[in-house]
C-alpha cells in the first residue's frame, strides 16, 4: 500500500473517532457511535499492517489476538457495578503501552537525527514516558481501590505536596540531562521509576469519594500518553486521538470536579481528605425508623414519587428490584422518576449505566439539576445508598467539608425514605442533618433485600 | 413505675392521653399501664382494646394513684388530691395562667411536666403536641365552616348552571393555618393567606394558597426614635384595611392568631363581619383565647346579619380518635427521653433543656418559668465574612493579569520553540492542538447520561497506541521487539474490551 493511501486512511479513521464522540452526545446516536469508532480502529489498523515499512505479521497477529480473546472476555463477564474497574485497569494497558513504545523509540531511533530534532524527539519520548509510567501506575492503585484490595481513605503521608513538588522538579532536572547528553538510559530509567512512584502516591492520597474524577483525570492522561507517542512517530492519527481523549477526560474531570464544587487542582494534590471537620457534638436530634411495609403503603398513597440511587445500590445490586417496583407503581398510576447527582457512583454516568441495565427507560432518569425544582410537589422520596449526594449541610452548613457542593435537595419533598445499612457516614466522613429531619424515615437494612420486601408488600 | 390514665372530666373534652399502640410502647419501656374504666369510650377506644394492648382497667381512684399520671387537659383541684404524696404528671398544665394549681402541686411534691412547654428544638419535635393538635385544628376548622356554609367549596360547571368556587381567608399560617389552608385547598376552594411574617409566604405558597401582602411601606420613611413600635401601629392598620377589604369578598375567614398566655389580637371587627355577604362563616380557632373576632362567643355559634361566627374551643377533641392517637405518641415519645435505660423508671434530668424547659415542678419546688432556651447557637461563620470580600477585592484585579502575564509567557515560550523547531514538529503541533480544540466542543455536548459509555469508548480509542507499537515491531533489536509485542497485546486488550463493554452497556440503554 502506497505512502498516500495510508495517509488517506489515517484521515479517514481520525474523522471517526470524532464521528464517534460526536455520535455518544445523544443516546439515539451512541450506538452508531460506538460502531464508527470501531470501525475506525480497524481502518487504521489495516492500513498501518499494510504498511510496506511494517515486518513481523505473524507475531502482530498472534500478540493481536491473544490482546482481543482477553479482552473480549473481560468485558463479556464485566458487571455494570464494577465498571469503574474495569475502566481502571484498561487506562494502565494504554499507560503501560505509552511506556514501552517510548523506550522502543528511544532505542530504535533513527541515527540520522541531529541538533533540535534529536532534542525535540528526546523531550518527546520523555515526556511520553513519564505520562504513560504515571498513568499506568495511577490507574493500578485506582483499580485496586475500586476493587477494595487497598483501603480507599486517602494516603496521606507526611510533606506529601514536597514529595509531588520534589518528583516533579527532578523529572526536569532528568529531562535536561537526558537531552543534553543526546539521549542516554541512565536518567531515562531513574525518571520512569520516579513516575512510577509518583503515580501511585497521586491516586494512593486521593480519597474515595473523589474515585469519578480519578478515573476521569486517568483516562485524560491516557489519551496524552498516545498523543505524545504520536509525537515521537510522527504520527498524526495518534496525535488526534491522543488529544480527542485527553481533552474528553480533562472535560469530564472537570464536570465531575465542579459537581462537588471543588477545584481540581486540589482533588489531584489530594487535599480533601485531610480538613474533615467533624462535629460530632452536634446534637442532630434522633432518626425516625420506618418498616418496609409501611414504606410501601407511603408510596401507594403518594402520586409522585421520586427514587434517588447512590453507590449504595451499585453495592447491594438492588437496581434490578428498584424497576420491579417503579413498575408496580407505574401499573397503579404513579409517577416514578429517578434523580441522579452527577458524582453518584464512582464513575461519571454510573447510575446511568445501572438503571439501563435493568432496563429502566432513559427517559424517566434526569439529572440533578432538572429535577430539584420538583422536589416540592414530590411526595415521596427513596434515596437508595446515596448520603452525601443528598446531604442538605452542603447548602446550610458553611462549616461543613462538602458545604458548596451541589446536592440532591430530597428533604424539600413531603416524604423522604432513606434505604441504609447503618447510620455511619458516608464516604465524606459527614454526618447527614437529612437522617434527622422531620419529613425523613430510615429503611435500615440491605437496599436489595428491602425493595424487595416492599414489592412483595406492594 | 405504675402509669395511670384518667378519664378527661373537662365538659365536652373527648380525647384520653392513651391509645393501643401507646400503651403497648410504654410496656416495652418497661411501665406497667392502668386505665380508668371506660376512659377512651368517647375516642372510640374502649376497655377491650386497652387490655388487648396490655394494660389494665381500674377505678377512677385507683387510675389517680399511680406513680405517673398522664393527662390530656389541666387537673382540676379535686383531682390533684386524688394524687398520691410524691407522684409525676404530665399533661397541659398553662402554668403561666395557674399558679394555684402549682402551688397545690408543689404542696403534695408531684413533679410535673407541662406538655404546651416543649421546646421548640428539631429534637423535641415528635413531643410537641401543641403542633399535633394544631395541625388536628386546622383541618377541623374547615371542616366546621363546610358544615354551616350552604355551598360547594369547588367550583363547577353542570348542565344546571355554573357554580363558583368558595373563598377562603386564613389568617395566621402557623401549623393550624397551614393544615387549614391545605384542607380547604384540596376541597376545591381559592385559598387566600395572611401572616405577620412575610417569611412563611413560601410556606402558604407551598400549600396552594395565595399570600396576601401588605401595602404599608410608604407610611413608615422618615421615622427615627421608636421606629419599631411607629412602625407596628402603621403595620396594624395596613393590617386592617387588609382585612375589611378582603372580608367583602370572602365566603369563609379562618383565623388562628394566638398568643401563649395573653388574650388573642382583635382582628376581624364588627363591621367587617357586617360587610360579609350573607351566608359567610368565620371559624375563630382563637376563642380559647377569647377570639380574633370581635363577635367571637367562646363555645358557641354566634349568628349576626347572617354571618355565623364558629367559636367552638373543641376543635381538637371532635376528631377524638387521631387526636388522642397523637397526644398518646407525643407522650411515649417523651416518656423515651425520660426513661433511656427502658427500666420503666423515669428521671427528670435537668441538664437536658427538653426536660428542664418542659419540668414546672420538681421535688416540691416550683421551676416554673424556665431560664431561656439557648436557640441553636449561630455558626461562627458570620465572623470570617467580612473579611473576606476585603481579601477578594485586593485579589481579584491581581488574577486577570496574571492569566495574561502567563498567556504571554507562553505565547513567548512557544513562539521560541517554533523558531528552532523543524516544520515537520509545527505541523504536528497543530494538528495537535485542532485536534484538542475539536475534542473539547464535541464532549462538552455529551450528556450525563451517557459519560460512562463515553469513557469507555475514548479508553477503547486510545488503543491507538497500538500504531505505535506495530511500527516498532519489524526492529532488528531483540527488546524491541519484545516490548512492542507487549504493547501490541495489551492495548489490544483494550481495544477490544473497550468497544464491546460499550456496545453491551449501549444495548441497555433504551427509551
Amino acid at each position: 500500500m502506497s505512502e498516500g493511501i495510508i495517509s488517506a486512511a489515517y484521515i479517514i479513521a481520525a474523522l471517526l473517532f470524532i464521528m464517534s464522540l460526536a455520535g455518544l452526545s445523544k443516546q439515539e446516536t451512541a450506538e452508531a457511535g460506538n460502531w464508527y469508532g470501531i470501525i475506525g480502529m480497524a481502518i487504521a489498523l489495516v492500513a498501518t499492517i499494510a504498511n510496506p515499512d511494517v515486518t513481523g505479521v505473524p507475531l502482530i497477529v498472534v500478540c493481536m489476538v491473544i490482546g482481543a480473546v482477553i479482552g473480549l472476555k473481560l468485558a463479556k463477564k464485566v458487571e455494570m457495578t464494577e465498571m469503574p474497574e474495569l475502566v481502571a485497569i484498561l487506562h494502565s494497558f494504554v499507560g503501560l503501552a505509552a511506556v514501552f513504545v517510548g523506550y522502543n523509540s528511544f532505542l530504535d531511533h533513527d541515527p540520522l537525527m541531529m541538533g533540535t530534532t534529536l532534542a525535540i524527539h528526546n523531550v518527546e519520548i520523555f515526556l511520553g514516558v513519564f505520562i504513560g509510567a504515571v498513568t499506568f501506575t495511577g490507574s493500578i492503585v485506582a483499580f485496586a481501590k475500586l476493587k477494595g484490595i487497598i483501603n480507599t481513605s486517602a494516603l496521606t503521608l507526611p510533606h506529601r505536596h514536597k514529595l509531588n513538588l520534589a518528583a516533579g522538579l527532578i523529572s526536569i532536572w532528568l529531562m535536561i540531562n537526558f537531552v543534553e547528553a543526546g539521549g542516554s538510559i541512565g536518567p531515562m530509567l531513574l525518571m520512569t521509576i520516579i513516575a512510577l512512584a509518583f503515580g501511585w502516591h497521586l491516586v494512593a492520597s486521593i480519597g474515595g469519594a473523589d474515585m469519578p474524577v480519578v478515573v476521569s483525570m486517568l483516562n485524560s492522561y491516557s489519551g496524552w500518553a498516545a498523543a505524545s507517542a504520536g509525537f515521537m512517530l510522527g504520527n498524526d492519527l495518534l496525535i488526534i486521538t491522543g488529544a480527542l481523549v485527553g481533552s474528553s477526560g480533562a472535560i469530564l474531570s472537570y464536570i465531575m470536579c465542579k459537581a462537588m464544587n471543588r477545584s481540581f487542582i486540589s482533588v489531584i494534590a489530594g487535599g480533601f481528605g485531610t480538613e474533615v471537620h467533624i462535629d460530632s457534638d452536634k446534637d442532630y436530634g434522633e432518626h425516625t425508623e420506618i418498616s418496609a411495609e409501611a414504606t410501601a403503603d407511603l408510596l401507594s398513597e403518594a402520586k409522585t414519587v421520586v427514587i434517588t440511587p447512590g453507590y449504595g445500590m451499585a453495592v447491594a445490586q438492588a437496581q434490578y428490584p428498584v424497576f420491579e417496583i417503579t413498575r408496580a407503581l407505574q401499573a397503579k398510576g404513579i409517577e416514578v422518576r429517578f434523580a441522579i447527582h452527577p458524582v453518584a457512583g464512582r464513575l461519571p454516568g454510573h447510575m446511568n449505566v445501572l438503571l439501563a441495565e435493568a432496563k429502566v427507560p432513559y427517559d424517566i432518569v434526569l439529572g440533578m439539576e432538572e429535577i430539584n425544582d420538583d422536589f416540592p410537589e414530590t411526595d415521596v422520596v427513596l434515596v437508595i445508598g446515596a448520603n452525601d449526594t443528598v446531604n442538605p449541610a452542603a447548602s446550610e452548613d458553611p462549616t461543613s467539608p462538602i458545604a458548596g457542593m451541589p446536592v440532591c435537595e430530597v428533604w424539600n419533598a413531603k416524604q423522604v425514605v432513606v434505604f441504609k445499612r447503618s447510620m455511619n457516614t458516608g464516604y465524606a466522613g459527614v454526618q447527614n442533618p437529612l437522617f434527622f429531619k422531620e419529613n425523613t424515615s430510615m429503611l435500615f437494612g440491605d437496599a436489595k433485600d428491602s425493595v424487595e420486601k416492599i414489592f412483595k408488600a406492594l | 413505675m405504675l402509669i395511670g390514665i384518667p378519664k378527661e372530666v373537662l365538659a365536652n373534652e373527648n380525647r384520653v392521653s392513651a391509645s393501643p399502640a401507646s400503651i403497648k410502647a410504654l410496656i416495652k419501656l418497661g411501665f406497667d399501664v392502668a386505665v380508668e374504666d371506660s376512659a377512651g369510650n368517647n375516642a372510640s377506644f374502649n376497655n377491650e382494646v386497652y387490655k388487648e394492648a396490655g394494660a389494665s382497667i381500674v377505678s377512677k381512684e385507683e387510675a389517680w394513684q399511680s406513680d405517673i399520671v398522664m393527662k390530656v387537659n389541666q387537673p382540676e383541684s379535686a383531682e390533684v388530691d386524688l394524687m398520691k404524696d410524691g407522684g409525676n404528671l404530665i399533661s397541659f398544665i398553662a402554668p403561666a395562667q395557674n399558679d394555684a394549681l402549682l402551688e397545690q402541686l408543689k404542696a403534695k411534691n408531684i413533679n410535673t411536666l407541662a406538655m404546651e412547654m416543649v421546646p421548640r428544638m428539631t429534637r423535641s419535635q415528635s413531643m410537641d403536641a401543641l403542633s399535633s393538635m394544631a395541625n388536628i385544628a386546622g383541618y377541623r376548622a374547615v371542616i366546621e365552616a363546610t358544615n354551616h356554609f350552604g355551598r360547594f367549596l369547588t367550583g363547577q360547571i353542570t348542565a344546571a348552571g355554573k357554580i363558583p368556587p368558595a373563598k377562603v381567608m386564613v389568617i395566621g399560617a402557623g401549623v393550624a393555618g397551614l393544615a387549614a389552608i391545605g384542607t380547604a385547598g384540596s376541597l376545591g376552594a381559592i385559598v387566600r393567606a395572611f401572616d405577620t411574617r412575610p417569611e412563611v409566604k413560601e410556606q402558604i405558597e407551598s400549600m396552594g394558597a395565595e399570600f396576601l401582602e401588605l401595602d404599608y411601606e410608604e407610611e413608615d420613611t422618615g421615622s427615627g426614635d421608636g421606629y419599631a413600635k411607629e412602625m407596628s401601629q402603621a403595620f396594624i392598620d395596613a393590617e386592617m384595611a387588609l382585612f375589611s377589604e378582603q372580608a367583602k369578598d370572602v365566603d369563609i375567614i379562618i383565623t388562628t392568631a394566638m398568643i401563649p398566655g395573653k388574650p388573642a389580637p382583635k382582628l376581624i371587627t364588627q363591621e367587617m363581619v357586617k360587610s360579609m355577604k350573607p351566608g359567610s362563616i368565620v371559624v375563630d380557632l382563637a376563642a380559647p383565647g377569647g377570639g380574633n373576632c370581635e363577635l367571637t362567643v367562646p363555645g358557641e355559634i354566634n349568628e349576626v346579619n347572617q354571618v355565623k361566627i364558629v367559636g367552638y374551643t373543641d376543635f381538637v377533641s371532635r376528631l377524638p380518635n387521631q387526636s388522642s392517637q397523637l397526644y398518646a405518641n407525643n407522650l411515649v415519645n417523651l416518656m423515651k427521653l425520660l426513661c433511656k435505660e427502658k427500666d420503666g423508671n423515669i428521671n427528670i434530668d435537668f441538664e437536658d433543656v427538653v426536660l428542664r424547659n418542659m419540668t414546672v415542678v420538681k421535688d416540691g419546688e416550683i421551676t416554673f418559668p424556665p431560664p431561656p432556651i439557648q436557640v441553636s447557637a449561630a455558626p461562627a461563620a458570620p465572623k470570617a465574612e467580612p473579611v473576606d470580600p476585603v481579601a477578594q477585592v485586593e485579589e481579584e484585579p491581581k488574577s486577570p493579569t496574571a492569566k495574561y502575564v502567563a498567556m504571554a509567557v507562553g505565547a513567548a515560550a512557544f513562539a521560541w520553540v517554533a523558531s528552532v523547531a523543524p516544520a515537520d514538529f509545527l505541523s504536528h503541533f497543530t494538528v495537535f492542538v485542532l485536534a484538542c480544540v475539536v475534542g473539547y466542543h464535541l464532549v462538552w455536548n455529551v450528556t450525563h447520561a451517557l459519560h460512562t459509555p463515553l469513557m469507555s469508548v475514548t479508553n477503547a480509542i486510545s488503543g491507538i497506541i497500538i500504531v505505535g507499537a506495530l511500527l516498532q515491531v519489524g526492529s532488528d533489536s531483540l527488546i524491541v521487539q519484545l516490548l512492542a509485542g507487549v504493547a501490541i497485546l495489551i492495548a489490544t486488550i483494550n481495544i477490544a474490551g473497550g468497544f464491546f463493554v460499550t456496545k453491551r452497556m449501549l444495548k441497555m440503554f433504551r427509551k
